[in-house]
């Protein structure tokens, strides 16, 4: 049924920690492909290699301990096994820890499948002194065990051989698991009742359902009422032998059963293996006593939380200013194939695509840091740190709700100061618990990512400068206190009905990570998030810009800014007067071409470093055009070694810098004329009489919404938003002052803490969308913010208006309410746990 | 006795699991077996939660998980 004419489908199963993920790897190579399964967030991985000529697709399961319906992962390994029939699985145990991942193997036995059983990680067991005897395992599980050691490369042809012959010869007698005299006639009759069933029966193997409905297993029994007319009477006579047994026996079947398999697995052990020497104190208990220790403990997972951010979030940045200006040449590229630039209007077909590059590289930025911390996700995944991370924080992060695996998404995200939320969402992958997993989520874009820093340093800067330190540690941790109390809060609302999975968690040994798995892993996913969001970011910056630039201003104020520029062109034909030289330079279309000489030059200048790259951009411009040239220095240039004064050059200079100046200032009220009267301009000015509670006016309403689209233009919307006609060299920070005149700091707290709560941008709302599996989640991060945002803004500035609180007082006064809010959420008894 | 109340370095081992659903099934499915030893570890440095040392592995309960699994000091 699975193979079509060459392709043979297998799917690899085990155990979490043993080694599953490199053996996948080593199978199949590069030749992998991820997805999700559908319908769910758990990523499947698919990869294929030639084995004698012929392809065999490998299907890599999630790793389980067992296959009940409790777990997302274990439903979703089962489903596959039960539908999609491969022709063979995979089991890859831990040959150190036999006994345990026995556990599984004889789950997937009773499934029917011809079984592989791969011993991986001999070289470990042997270190400890465990001697396998792999015929006789072989011989008690009537399947091939082929031994490897996956990250050495070790086994692999001998395994693929046994792939390959498995899956064309299947099994002829499985192992099968003897549950003892009491409840073996009872497997017995419901088998015999479930065979009648041919739409069961050619469907599923029925010892395994048997076995199901006798550990009461949900999926098992909607499989029976989804197949069978009689599921009535099947269902009830199993719940009946059910209860019988537990009656008679003092036990329930599902006990029963899981206590059998775990014996059997002690039997076959005892019979295959033999140890030399008994284990003492390993390498991983020497670590823990110090990295799980009361107090070096901490002090260790602090180190690491603090080396992660130094790592990640400061180099990392430190590398985007040397991947940025290749990102700024390639958009210069793209401008440069635009139509070119007008004098005081712009072409939409150059203003829009280059507002759509500029969105596009703003998180292109990023994607070193993706890659930094995608690696270091990896390594604290394949080390075994994580669960010793969560090992130490649960006790904390219950309390809200969430889970001891919740701290690291949140260091991501920006715990302290700077974080990117679209890392930190993804982090929140390797959570089982659903209900912390979607909490964590949800509070990840609360922290303080890099992109609102650039925001609060020129708020604070301006209305906080006497107390810098004070207000930036505010901002900073008043985002965490906020966010466990919305963890808290959800947890009692929205995800009520979540599945919240017992911690039981297993601390693997220690395990040092390979390059090649760490590397393969982060640029999988930076890859799948570059290709995923690209479209998504272009789509959204094309619908922002219309919002902000359409319906554009009146045709009347059109023709009065074009008379205006033409007014300005003829003075400064006037000033540089008719018998200068360069005035026919100038003429027509010619003056457009010197005005892009000049931005250019200017840029150009700007960006240069030192006196060599001075040099060297005037060089450049010299033989660009020599005539222009003379006039951009002013009239002072070498000829053959010789410096020239020329005045009328000097001349030109002088009325061109006039020009400039009104042209610049004609552009920037053009551009707030747009900007005022575009939709999102008229939306701001429709929702002022209700911020205005919060104290913010419509120019700040139009800046907050612009930077939805990423926060990166929150600071650029400021400042197209804030220019007044004089000067241009005033600082954004004076333009601001000089037009909000009646700005206080209780303002400026109110818009802060509002940017602090201000919805994930695109990119993180995305992945959220992803990690969530679900739409309405998505809808749900992108809205409640706001409302969370403008309450506590409105909170805060009416509040303090009415209590005549200082910008200060009232920064403390929150604080204080926050933390006691905190408190209480933490003191909220969570609803009993399932018994 | 429960599981919980077990101190540092104390071995002990499992007599029931007292209780069922995906609680249960998972403390089964990890080793929690009647007659297995099990051994405490330490407590985390907030004291909950508390690992364990089974079977040759290890691992972490709640104290309100522990609280499931009916023991006899050894």
């Amino acid at each position: 049924m699975s193979s079509k004419s060459d392709k043979i489908v297998v799917a690899l199963a085990g155990q979490p920690n043993s080694g599953k993920s490199t053996i996948f790897n080593m199978l199949t190579g590069a030749r992998q492909h991820v997805a999700n399964y559908p319908g769910v967030t758990v990523e499947k991985k698919t990869g294929s290699f030639r084995q004698d000529g012929a392809r065999i697709e490998l299907v890599d399961l999630p790793g389980t301990h067992s296959l009940t319906s409790y777990t997302l992962e274990e439903r979703i390994a089962r489903d596959f096994l039960l539908n999609d029939k491969p022709a063979a699985v995979v089991d890859v145990v831990d040959a150190s820890n036999l006994e345990r991942n026995l556990y599984l193997t004889f789950q997937l036995a009773e499934m029917d499948v011809p079984l592989i059983i791969n011993l991986n990680m001999m070289d470990v067991a042997e270190k400890r002194g465990h001697k396998i005897d792999t015929q006789k395992l072989s011989q008690e599980l009537a399947a091939p065990v082929v031994p490897t050691v996956g990250n050495k490369g070790k086994g692999k042809k001998q395994l693929r051989e046994a792939i390959l012959s498995t899956s064309k010869k299947g099994q002829a007698a499985p192992f099968r698991i003897d549950y003892g005299d009491d409840l073996e006639p009872i497997l017995d009759s419901l088998e015999k009742r479930l065979s009648e069933e041919t739409e069961i029966s050619s469907r599923y193997p029925v010892r395994w359902l048997a076995v199901k409905l006798m550990e009461n297993d949900e999926e098992a029994q909607r499989l029976v009422m989804k197949y069978s007319q009689k599921s009535g009477v099947i269902l009830k006579s199993a719940e009946e032998k059910r209860e019988a047994f537990t009656l008679e026996h003092k036990n329930s079947p599902q006990k029963v059963i899981a206590i059998t398999r775990h014996q059997e697995a002690q039997r076959i052990v005892e019979a295959s293996v033999t140890r030399k020497k008994e284990i003492t104190s390993t390498l991983t208990d020497r670590i823990d006593q110090v990295a799980c220790n009361r107090f070096s403990g901490p002090l260790v997972l602090v180190a690491t939380i603090y080396l992660i951010y130094e790592i990640a979030i400061v180099q990392g940045y430190r590398i985007t200013e040397y991947t940025w200006p290749v990102l700024a040449w390639s958009r210069d590229l793209i401008a440069s194939l635009l139509p070119s630039e007008g004098f005081i209007f712009d072409p939409f077909f150059r203003s829009m695509p280059i507002w759509v590059v500029d969105g596009t590289i703003a998180v292109l930025n990023y994607v070193p840091i993706f890659l930094i911390l995608f690696a270091l996700i990896a390594i604290l995944e394949d080390t075994g740190y994580m669960a010793r991370m969560a090992f130490i924080l649960d006790r904390i992060f219950r309390h809200f709700g969430l889970h001891g695996q919740s701290v690291l998404p949140m260091v991501i995200g920006g715990l302290y100061v700077g974080g990117c939320a679209i890392p930190g969402v993804l982090a929140c992958r390797g959570m089982k618990d659903e209900k912390a997993r979607i909490a964590t989520i949800m509070i990840v874009p609360l922290m303080n990512c890099l992109a609102k820093i650039p925001f609060y340093v020129l708020l604070i800067g301006m209305f906080f400068a006497a107390y810098k330190g004070i207000a930036m540690f505010f901002i900073a941790t008043i985002t965490i206190i906020i966010a466990l109390s919305i963890a808290k809060i959800l947890n009692l609302t929205v995800l009520r009905k979540k599945e919240s999975a017992p911690f039981v968690m297993e601390m693997p040994p220690y395990h040092l990570p390979t390059i090649q798995g760490v590397l393969r892993r982060c640029l999988e996913r930076t890859w799948l998030f570059v290709k995923k969001i690209i479209t998504i970011v272009i789509l959204v910056s094309v619908i922002v810009y219309v919002l902000i630039y359409f319906p554009g201003i009146s045709k009347e104020k059109k023709t009065h800014y074009i008379s205006q520029s033409d007014q300005t062109q003829q003075t400064f034909f006037k000033k540089t007067g008719k018998d200068n030289p360069y005035t026919g330079l100038m003429t027509g279309d010619n003056l457009m071409e010197f005005t892009r000489y000049w931005r250019d030059y200017k840029k150009a200048k700007m960006g240069a470093k030192g006196k060599k790259a001075k040099e060297a951009i005037d060089q450049e411009f010299r033989e660009k055009n020599f005539q222009f040239f003379k006039i951009v220095k002013r009239g002072k240039y070498e000829v053959k070694g010789e410096m020239i004064k020329d005045k009328h050059a000097k001349k030109v200079y002088d009325a061109y810098k006039k020009l400039s100046k009104t042209t610049n200032k004609l552009r920037r009220e053009i551009k707030e004329e747009t900007i005022i009267t575009s939709y999102m301009g008229r939306a701001g000015r429709f929702i002022e009489p209700l911020t205005r509670w919060a104290g913010f006016n419509w120019r700040v309403n139009i800046a907050l919404m612009s930077s939805f689209a990423a926060k990166e233009s929150s600071v650029a919307t400021l400042g197209g938003i804030y220019q007044s006609p004089p000067g241009e060299k005033d600082t954004l920070e004076e333009r601001i002052k000089e037009k909000e005149k009646g700005w206080t700091p209780l303002h400026v707290l109110a818009i802060m803490l509002f940017m602090a709560m201000y919805p994930p941008c695109i990119p993180t709302l995305l992945m959220v969308r992803l990690e969530t599996g679900s739409t309405k989640w998505m809808l749900f991060a992108t809205f409640y913010p706001m409302v969370l945002g403008i309450i506590i803004a409105v909170l805060v500035f009416t509040g303090g208006n009415l209590l005549g609180l200082s910008g200060m007082q009232a920064m403390i006064a929150f604080y204080i309410l926050a933390l006691i809010f905190l408190v209480l959420m933490g003191l909220i008894k969570r609803e009993p746990e399932s018994s | 006795m429960t599981l919980d109340e077990v101190k540092r370095d104390q071995e002990c081992e499992i007599v029931d699991i007292t209780s069922e659903g995906i609680m249960g099934q998972r403390l089964l499915d990890m080793g929690f077996i009647p007659g297995t030893r099990i051994k405490v570890i330490r407590n985390a440095p907030l004291v909950d939660p508390v690992e364990f040392l089974l079977k040759g592995y290890h691992i972490s309960l709640r104290h309100s998980e522990a609280k499931k699994v009916e023991v006899n000091l050894l």
